[in-house]
């Protein structure tokens, strides 16, 4: 540590509640979600995976919005891009990469979904599928069940602005509304829905529809942390007080093509990207970590070496774990299915 | 043993099961302060509350999906759709999520949801008010699908559904809501999913249905025997898992199997019911498998004669059982 950062003149993290110990791991986190993606991309390249779906300039507010749950109670239903926010919420690069490589021991799916369709109950990170937007009424129903059970925890569901048309996402907002439930909608709002662009999949604001359904709706520049960490707090806070949900609309750029099997030049300038590339969140809150005196060069250096040693390691031991064996295609279909009955009972 | 009708039996399942575990619950459109749109859930308002007999907004996809979210968190939700008509903009949530939630989590997660729609027809409901849906979900592993018929089986095959650990869609019966009626022990007793049920014993024909229809096959029984026919009678009860040893022993039984529902014939029920028959016993087999069905339009019109066309009857069921047994 090169200096603590009450002596500093910016404190807003302390303000808003976060140790610099706190705000030191939130930019971890980025940094690891980052590398862990670039790692995945050079994995897909080189023929060792199959595919990657990339959250390259979304890490910011995921962690962000982690780290302002309550990682000990809460659920979650994220959406296919959020590294950042699963990692924050307690799942290993080891983890990731046994889903990357699909084996046996991944906890997500056992090595039967695409990389980036989380599930970890242990984590309440709640199993997901590949058609859009179905995890926001799951979320409504998680929220549904604190109320009723009278318990302390809030749900909290991500998707992108292209999936925010889906008739779940609007009846899922309807029944939490209603039934003022703590339920935490953020969406990602990452300008392309594959390749259609904002202008072509909405008319008006994401956050605005939030007004139709009576709760709020708030617009937050995903690239800046603490005010999506401010926002989602007090999100959670309204939730947890019986205020019912909130709707944020995490305003973001998508760096990364739609996945490694887009060509997003396609639709899109590189002049464009750049532009947003210079936006980037993550170079941002480590000057804001510097210029609080508790960064350094010296401090990055050290994370990015432990961070490629922990991929390094990871990487090793997904790509030797074994795959599920073909018999166990069968299993699991029903509760208590013997190995190789599956679905034939 | 009380009597009851099997709109009855329906209503007192919930009921027993509410009172057992305070976990299972039910939501959907007008299931609350009205009692549904049938009288299903009359009384469960009152008795448990309005979280626990939940009206929802009108929204199929939300009430499948949030019974769904509930049920992953523990809840043991009986989600009602007030027709299978309208149950299709829920059908993403019920295939593509309740059914392979613990096959894609790898077991790390389950969706112990019931779903409840009533099918069927003859109640002048026209295109959007009497289909019976089955095909859609059946085939769809991952899922289980009972249809009752008797009250007995209305009663312990929900308690059966409430109870299980995985998703069960519970297709009733809307014309045997009041028409139907039977003995139903007041006790506490499940009907398990996947055992079929022989309602009568007979010799010369062995006639294979589900849910409605298997009154006008009872009453072409009845009347058969005294042609000298005698019919064995197989309630599948489960359409998935379809209880295979049931339905070879009944057609062992006879040699001669009709098949009965009131679903579309192409791609029904009894397409995979004839296919099992086919694939294990062709060569024990004294007539060709027979298939009466609901005829392959999208749906019964609202006019009489149209209605009543498309519809089993207890005379269209008895002369195809007469031809059966002729062969």
């Amino acid at each position: 540590m090169t200096g603590t950062s009450s002596a500093s003149q910016k404190v807003r993290h302390l303000e808003l509640g976060l140790s610099d110990e706190q705000a030191i791991d939130m930019y971890t986190m980025m940094v690891k979600a980052r590398k862990f993606d670039e790692r995945m991309l050079l994995l897909q390249r080189a023929g060792k995976i199959n595919f990657h779906v990339s959250g390259i300039g979304q890490e910011v507010a995921q962690v962000a919005a982690a780290f302002a749950l309550d990682r000990e109670q809460d659920y979650f239903l994220p959406y296919y891009r959020d590294y950042g926010f699963v990692l924050s919420v307690g799942m290993t690069f080891k983890e990731l990469l046994l889903s990357v490589f699909a084996k046996a021991e991944d906890p997500n799916s056992g090595g039967r979904q695409m990389p980036g369709h989380f599930g970890h109950k242990k984590l309440r990170i709640v199993t997901g599928s590949s058609p859009v937007t179905t995890q926001v009424p799951h979320a409504v129903g998680i929220a549904l069940a604190a109320k009723m059970k009278k318990k302390p925890f809030v749900s909290f569901v991500t998707f992108g602005e292209g999936s925010s048309n889906q008739g779940d996402f609007h009846e899922g907002c309807n029944f939490a509304g209603v039934h003022k439930l703590p339920v935490i909608l953020m969406c990602e709002n990452n300008q392309y829905a594959i390749s259609v662009p904002v202008h072509k999949q909405l008319a008006g604001k994401v956050a605005d529809r939030a007004i139709g359904y009576g709760f709020p709706g708030v617009q937050v520049d995903g690239n800046d942390a603490l005010e999506v960490f401010r926002i989602v707090k007090e999100a959670r806070d309204r939730a947890v007080a019986g205020e019912g949900p909130t709707l944020i609309e995490a305003m973001m750029y998508r760096l990364s093509p739609h996945s490694t099997s887009d060509n997003d030049l396609a639709y899109r300038t590189k002049e464009e990207v750049d532009e947003h590339r210079a936006k980037d969140g993550i170079p941002r809150f480590k000057q804001y970590l510097i210029d609080c005196g508790i960064w350094s060069e010296e401090l990055e250096a050290n994370l990015h070496a432990s961070i490629k040693k922990e991929l390094d390691e990871a990487t090793e031991y997904g790509d030797k774990a074994p795959f599920p064996t073909p018999e166990s295609t069968m299993w699991h279909v029903y509760e208590n299915d013997a190995a190789g009955q599956g679905g034939n009972r | 043993m009380p009597v009851m009708d099997y709109i009855d039996a329906i209503r007192l399942a919930m009921k027993e099961e509410m009172e057992r575990d305070e976990d299972v619950f039910v939501l959907g459109e007008d299931v609350g302060v009205k009692g549904g749109v049938f009288t299903t859930t009359k009384g469960l308002h009152e008795q448990f509350g309005e979280y626990r007999a939940m009206d929802t907004p009108l929204a199929e996809s939300a009430i499948a999906g949030v019974a769904i979210g509930a049920a992953m968190y523990g809840m043991k939700p009986i989600a009602e759709m007030q027709y299978s008509d309208f149950m299709f903009p829920a059908t993403n949530q019920i295939i593509s999520e309740a059914a392979k939630i613990r096959y894609r989590s790898n077991n790390d997660w389950t969706c112990p949801i019931v779903i409840r729609a009533p099918i069927g027809g003859g109640i002048f409901g026209g295109l959007y008010h009497s289909q019976c849906p089955e095909s859609v979900f059946f085939g769809t592993p991952g899922l289980k699908i009972v249809a009752p018929y008797r009250p007995y089986d209305a009663k312990g095959l929900l308690k059966a559904a409430v109870r299980d650990a995985d998703p069960v869609i519970y297709f009733e019966n809307k014309k045997c809501y009041k028409l139907i009626n039977g003995e139903v022990p007041e006790d506490d007793y499940i009907v398990p999913i996947g055992k079929a049920n022989v309602l009568r014993e007979g010799d010369d024909i062995t006639v294979i249905g589900y849910s409605m229809p298997l009154r006008f096959v009872e009453q072409a029984a009845e009347e058969l025997q005294q042609e000298g026919i005698s019919a064995h009678i197989l309630d599948l009860r489960t359409l998935q898992p379809l209880d295979k040893e049931a339905i070879l022993e009944a057609v062992r039984k006879t040699g001669k199997v009709l098949i009965i529902h009131e679903d579309n014939k192409t791609g029904g029920v009894g397409a995979e019911v004839s296919a099992i028959i086919a694939e294990e016993l062709l060569y024990e087999l004294d007539a060709p498998i027979m298939r009466l069905c609901g005829p392959d339009v999208p749906a019964m019109p609202i006019n009489p004669p149209g209605e009543k066309f498309f519809l089993l009857n207890k005379d269209k069921v008895k002369e195809a059982m007469r031809q059966l047994a002729l062969y």
